[in-house]
């Protein structure tokens, strides 16, 4: 982000309003979903899924993973392949359940 | 390299000087100078890898919910042990605090100072704000007993919003420093300050982005 100028840091600032808003508007939708008491699966997907939206807006437009070098593209992708390795870990526990004779 | 301040090749280069009596000190190298295989300045890069262990951290302690959670024969709902109410506004403080973050590096490329040390300063403000609205919360489940001994739910509730207020905190004192003693570097180094200013946006917006998936995990849930 050290080449931009002055002129494009306010079209940035015209972004980070615009993501607060959406940030803000996707928490209500959030917790006026959770009133509605889905059922398990159905409120864990949908919950996930915006948290997923609001998650991507900030590391996108915050972070500014949106125009990023490469270098950190492979941290980062690295990361996410042991995130999912660990998030694998209790699916993996369960489809090995001790049954008891 | 950035034309909106001038550039000091004294400060920008690699060198080692000489200081009173036999103390050598030498200069950090690409605080601002981006390195020509990395394409960052350094720090940047040092953050990042920072946050990838940070993800590390965060995803053993959901991975251990998911498996507790599943493993549970019963598991209370987040809404009838917890505070929607307080913990939605605190999602909206901790967002807010993320936008006055970014507003503030914003400031400082645009060269304006004084909008810097205002946003900062909203900026803990916010999390102080989160702190005080989490020790309320805190306060009432202790008041009930609900400690983490508890139950697993408070268990794990208690584990991963601790972990993420003592994040909070950290970013407190970071920025703090940043808003006050950390902010003469302005005057001799803006391009470093800038990027200084930078870097701890990066880590307090993953802060915020941490609580953006605990929020509905242990509240909406």
């Amino acid at each position: 982000m050290s080449e931009t100028h002055a002129e494009d840091i306010k079209k940035h600032v015209r972004t980070y309003i615009m993501v607060f808003v959406a940030l803000l508007a996707l928490t209500i939708v959030t917790v006026t979903v959770s009133t509605l008491h889905l059922s398990t699966f159905a409120a864990v997907t949908v919950a996930l899924i915006i948290a997923a939206i609001k998650g991507s807006l900030v590391a996108s437009y915050f972070m500014h993973l949106i125009s990023e070098k490469k270098l950190i593209y492979a941290v980062l992708v690295l990361t996410v392949v042991f995130f999912v390795g660990l998030m694998f870990l209790p699916v993996s526990a369960f489809s090995d359940k001790i049954t008891m004779p | 390299m950035n034309t909106a301040f001038p550039v000091n090749p004294e400060t920008t280069r690699l060198k080692t000087k000489q200081t009173k009596g036999l103390r050598h000190y030498m200069q950090i190298p690409y605080t601002v100078e981006l390195r020509s295989d990395t394409g960052l300045f350094n720090a940047k890069l040092g953050v990042w890898l920072f946050l990838a262990s940070e993800v590390m951290l965060f995803g053993a302690l959901f991975s251990s919910y998911v498996l507790l959670r599943v493993g549970a024969d019963h598991w209370p709902h987040g809404w009838e042990e917890l505070n929607i109410p307080l913990a939605t506004l605190n999602t909206v403080v901790l967002i807010s605090s993320s936008v006055t973050m970014v507003m503030s590096w914003a400031s400082l490329k645009m060269g304006s100072f004084k909008k810097y040390k205002m946003y900062m300063g909203l900026t803990i403000l916010c999390a102080l704000i989160f702190l005080v609205v989490k020790g309320f919360e805190y306060g009432h489940k202790f008041e009930i007993g609900h400690y983490p001994s508890h139950d697993t739910f408070l268990a794990i509730y208690f584990t991963l919003t601790g972990l993420h207020g003592l994040h909070v905190i950290g970013g407190i004192v970071l920025n703090s420093y940043l808003w006050g003693p950390g902010s003469r570097m302005w005057n001799s180094q803006p391009e470093r300050f800038t990027n200084r200013v930078e870097v701890a946006g990066l880590y307090w917006h993953f802060v915020d982005l941490v609580w953006i998936f605990l929020f509905p995990v242990l509240y909406l849930l």
